[in-house]
């Protein structure tokens, strides 16, 4: 039950990707590119996105835990500090350079463009090297 | 088709979409008790001690099968038109995979269910990502 609603869920966020033309790399390039051929659109996949999330988690908190597992795991941390900043900054350029993101990037997989053939297994080193660096610091601190 | 064509807006389909993201986002937080980020879901989607792994593995299949579904269902694939430049896109996806990590979230962990919680870590990192995604790009396709 647990794998298939996982799964369902995968794919309505998937079809929604495509549906939004979030997808595409040359949309998500355009909506970068303000001084060129701009394409408004991904404001309106995030407006979109972010106010039925919005409305959505505040009845699903209404309940004392989630339906599958034992509690909500929400993070509490509120300081800004240098890795958040210096991550999304690395994450932008990235971004403005490749028009993926993580999502787009799976959706993009089976149409096996030599681009995303790339893009996908250094994405997957970057995540393990990051994570092996933050691990280290941890054991540091 | 080169990259930098104009491709149409599309505010509906757009909206409707960002929908079914948010509705996405929702479920999991309704199920799993999660946010809805693909790049803390890809890293919790290996087989480790952590004993809810399992259904990030089967979101992320659900994200692959999409575009499988679409092509099954309307006999055309997705749009896609994806830069050429290999060496490009290394750096691109290295860029990408490490600063989600270090930035703890994407466009969706951040951008969709960050926003939505009213996060000020998030909005930060939004910002953050969307300046540094216009600087880039502007310096590739006006710049160079």
């Amino acid at each position: 039950m647990r794998l298939l609603l996982g799964f369902a869920s995968g794919l309505l966020f998937g079809l929604g990707l495509i549906l939004a033309g979030m997808s595409d790399p040359a949309k998500v390039l355009n909506f970068l590119d303000l001084a060129g051929t701009f394409d408004p659109s991904l404001a309106f996949v995030m407006g979109g996105a972010a106010v039925t999330t919005f409305i959505g988690y505040r009845l699903v908190w209404r309940q004392e835990h989630p339906a599958l597992l034992h509690d909500f795991q929400i993070p509490t941390r509120q300081d800004i500090d240098g890795q958040l900043v210096t991550g999304a900054a690395l994450f932008g350029i990235g971004w403005g350079i490749g028009g993926f993101c993580p999502g787009p990037a799976w959706t993009a997989l089976p149409m096996l463009t030599p681009g995303i053939l790339v893009f996908l297994p250094a994405m997957l080193i970057g995540m393990g090297i990051a994570r092996w660096m933050k691990n280290l610091q941890m054991a540091r601190a | 088709m080169p990259l930098d064509t104009i491709t149409p807006f599309t505010p509906l389909a757009s909206t409707l979409g960002g929908v079914l993201i948010g509705l996405s986002a929702v479920l999991v937080m309704a199920l799993f008790g999660r946010i809805a980020g693909i790049s803390g879901i890809t890293i919790g989607a290996l087989p480790s001690a952590r004993a809810d792994w399992d259904w990030r593995l089967a979101f992320v299949l659900g994200l692959v099968a999409a575009p499988l579904l679409v092509l099954l269902v309307t006999g055309e694939p997705i749009s896609q038109t994806v830069p050429t430049n290999l060496a490009g896109m290394g750096i691109a996806g290295l860029l990408v995979g490490v600063g989600t990590v270090l930035g703890s979230g994407c466009t969706s962990g951040h951008g969709v269910c960050g926003l939505a919680r009213l996060s000020p870590r998030s909005l930060v990192a939004v910002l953050t990502f969307l300046g540094f995604g216009f600087v880039t790009v502007f310096i590739l396709r006006h710049l160079i």
